[in-house]
């Protein structure tokens, strides 16, 4: 009997296990042995550099400035999204009717691929000439065309990111705090309206946000991490045939280029990978423990 | 002849799979030609009929069964990839290959296969497949750049063809309108696809035949200068729908002058007939001279290959000896310089009108890439010109940290060979 539940154990679990130590883990170790060679155009490297390519990737001023720029637009785009799905969900908890077609409506783009997304918002809305959408709803008012994405000063292409990735990411943490929006025990809006509180910002604050908590501190790790992360809508809304520009570059995007570009250096760009996955480990850590991830509702 | 084609796509899916299971076989295909199976990749051309006809010169090789790969996306980079493992091309064209591929060993050395006519391969473009005088890839054909511009807006606005950087500027912001811009030179207002050329046309060079970086110059900076002017004045158009390597933006009247390629010439010519003209990147300064780049996709062989000699003698047989599928090539699809000059010389097409004057900027005035020049150095060098151009941050500082950059580059190559 026992050997039987062994061997099922196995039936199931196995191919998954196989496949995660094949794809994800053999690649993870191989890339933390390959930052400490001199790994160019080879992934079988026999010169041993130490620990060059770590401190080769900190004082390149690309990779660090990068890594600023992200740390900067973790700050903005982390509480932009947090307050916009709240507000999403707590509208749509509120709509008596047709709650299901707004959620979809909203939850919808959470099914668009960044990449289409990008290249919608990248042709058509915020192209550069006269007839792209932005453009055209700005000539309505006189103003003349901007090329959004290849303007610095000021720095328009945040625009373009930022509604993008709101546009795509709000929807699904929108579901996220509605499920736990419908989890508060209706009972308490009950008491608080006997004991006096006015629904509103008072109910809100007092009520609704503590009951969040574990929602919140859910969304804001995945929130932190998925800004680190950044790729998609970056790569295909500035990068050309030629390269990528000296701004709003992910940390990602350049390792790309460092590594599996035509540089080829993987050395250096895993060193660059393992600096940022320490950099986002030691970011989410910190947050748990700060937002006191794991505790229950009740503790808080 | 039609299901032939179609039994080597399904071969050529074949040898994907087999890719992707990183188990390549060597017998994979009974019954199919004589001798070794090759894989043979080629990136994805835009002409119409540029694929059948690689499909048409492999199937007519006898001695070994080609199959070629049509490689849409980032091809570069698949190649590079490719290169580390076994089940890669056999042979592929490359735009290359790079200095790391060479010292890598990656790529096997083709000299031999040239012996006779080597002299006969434009230089221009030989030149950067050279490495310690051993020759890594067959040029293909010449591909250039250059300068288009609309005959009818410039006469109307009274701007003669820009022969100076300076004139260029004025050019532009003359020719700009509220509908129509002076200039394109790509949604990055030039930054990637200017490259090295306004360097070039300050007379300097990004590498020195010393191998030292070739802009360590004042000169370098102002040049580079006039560029934010360009951006500054608003002359530019920036954010077209389809980048500098489309000639869309010139034929729909956003622009009146556009840096583009050479392919685009008979687009061009069939939607503007005779309204236009091509120019090269102008001079500036008083060592100035105009300047075009050139480049060519060379043919290669893998080092990994299972069969390296039947690989060299395919080359060798495409790309040196079937001088008739060389200009089929070249000339029926899309627009290119053969890269063998007594091609070129010979086609008709390359004799009259825009077309003529292209070849000769591509003769008189055209630079290649040097092989030195690595893909390090040309990050460094692009961000610097973009942050200059876009940013108007200085020139000189930042071409200080450039220079300092590329050579530390030029010394760690130096240090591999």
């Amino acid at each position: 009997m026992r050997r039987r539940r062994v061997l099922w154990f196995w039936v199931f679990v196995g191919p998954f296990a196989a496949g995660l130590a094949l794809f994800t883990y053999v690649p993870l170790l191989w890339s933390v042995g390959l930052s400490f060679f001199d790994a160019q155009n080879t992934v079988t490297p026999t010169h041993f550099v130490g620990l060059d390519n770590y401190t080769a990737m900190l004082r390149d001023d690309a990779f660090t400035g990068s890594l600023k720029t992200f740390l900067v637009f973790t700050a903005f785009i982390v509480p932009v999204t947090y307050l916009l799905s709240l507000s999403l969900a707590l509208m749509v908890n509120r709509v008596r009717r047709a709650r299901a077609f707004f959620r979809s409506v909203f939850f919808l783009p959470a099914a668009c691929s960044y990449v289409v997304a990008a290249l919608v918002w990248k042709m058509s809305i915020f192209n550069g000439v006269r007839f792209g959408l932005a453009n055209t709803v700005l000539d309505w008012f006189g103003g003349d065309p901007v090329a959004w994405l290849s303007t610095t000063d000021p720095p328009w292409y945040w625009l373009v990111i930022v509604t993008v990735r709101l546009w795509l990411q709000a929807g699904f943490y929108m579901i996220l705090f509605l499920a736990g929006l419908q989890r508060i025990d209706p009972v308490l809006y009950e008491a608080a309206a006997v004991d006096g509180a006015r629904p509103g910002w008072t109910v809100l604050r007092h009520i609704t946000l503590p009951q969040l908590r574990a929602t919140s501190v859910a969304v804001l790790l995945l929130l932190v991490i998925n800004a680190f992360q950044a790729f998609d809508e970056f790569y295909n809304l500035l990068s050309d045939a030629r390269g990528y520009p000296p701004y709003a570059r992910p940390p990602l995007v350049y390792l790309y280029y460092t590594a599996l570009g035509q540089g080829q250096n993987l050395g250096l760009g895993s060193a660059g990978a393992v600096i940022l996955a320490l950099i986002i480990a030691v970011v989410t850590v910190g947050q748990a423990r700060w937002l006191r991830l794991g505790r229950t509702d009740a503790d808080g | 002849m039609a299901m032939s084609r179609r039994a080597l796509l399904v071969a050529g899916a074949g040898v994907g799979a087999g890719a992707l299971a990183a188990c390549g076989s060597d017998t994979g295909r009974g019954g199919g030609g004589s001798g070794a199976a090759l894989s043979q990749w080629y990136h994805q051309y835009g002409e119409p009929g540029t694929q059948q006809a690689v499909q048409r010169y492999a199937a007519a090789y006898k001695k070994a069964h080609v199959t070629v790969q049509w490689r849409p996306g980032n091809y570069d980079q698949q190649t590079a990839a490719a290169l580390l493992t076994d089940s890669g091309p056999d042979v592929f064209e490359v735009n290359g290959p790079t200095l790391d591929q060479i010292q890598g060993g990656q790529v096997v050395d083709l000299t031999d296969l040239l012996d006779g006519v080597k002299d006969d391969f434009n230089p221009a473009v030989l030149t950067p497949k050279t490495y310690k005088g051993r020759i890594y890839g067959v040029p293909q054909v010449v591909d250039m750049q250059l300068l288009y511009y609309r005959k009818s807006l410039l006469k109307a606005a009274g701007v003669q063809p820009p022969a100076t950087l300076d004139a260029l500027v004025d050019a532009a912001r003359t020719l700009t309108t509220s509908k129509v811009k002076g200039l394109f030179l790509g949604n990055d207002g030039g930054a990637g696809v200017l490259g090295g050329t306004p360097l070039y046309a300050a007379g300097l060079e990004l590498v020195t035949e010393e191998g030292k970086a070739g802009f360590d110059d004042p000169a370098a900076a102002r040049t580079l200068g006039k560029l934010r002017r360009l951006y500054a004045d608003k002359s530019l158009l920036l954010g077209a729908p389809a980048d500098w390597s489309d000639p869309s933006a010139l034929l729909q009247g956003l622009t009146a002058m556009q840096w583009c390629g050479l392919w685009a010439l008979p687009q061009i010519k069939q939607q503007l007939g005779d309204d236009f003209g091509v120019l090269p990147f102008p001079a500036d300064g008083g060592q100035g001279r105009p300047t075009v780049p050139v480049g060519a996709y060379g043919a290669a062989v893998s080092a990994r290959s299972r069969h390296r000699e039947a690989a060299r003698e395919y080359v060798k047989w495409l790309w040196v000896e079937r001088t008739d599928y060389q200009e089929d090539f070249a000339l029926s699809y899309g627009f290119h310089i053969p890269a063998r000059i007594s091609l070129a010389k010979k086609a008709t097409q390359l004799h009259s009108g825009p077309a003529a004057d292209a070849v000769r900027l591509a003769t008189e005035h055209g630079y290649a890439q040097p092989l030195l020049w690595t893909p390090a150095a040309q990050t460094a060098y692009q961000d610097a010109l973009s942050r200059i151009i876009k940013s108007g941050a200085d020139p000189e500082s930042e071409l200080r940290a450039v220079v300092r950059k590329v050579s530390g580059e030029l010394d760690r190559v130096k240090r591999t060979s």
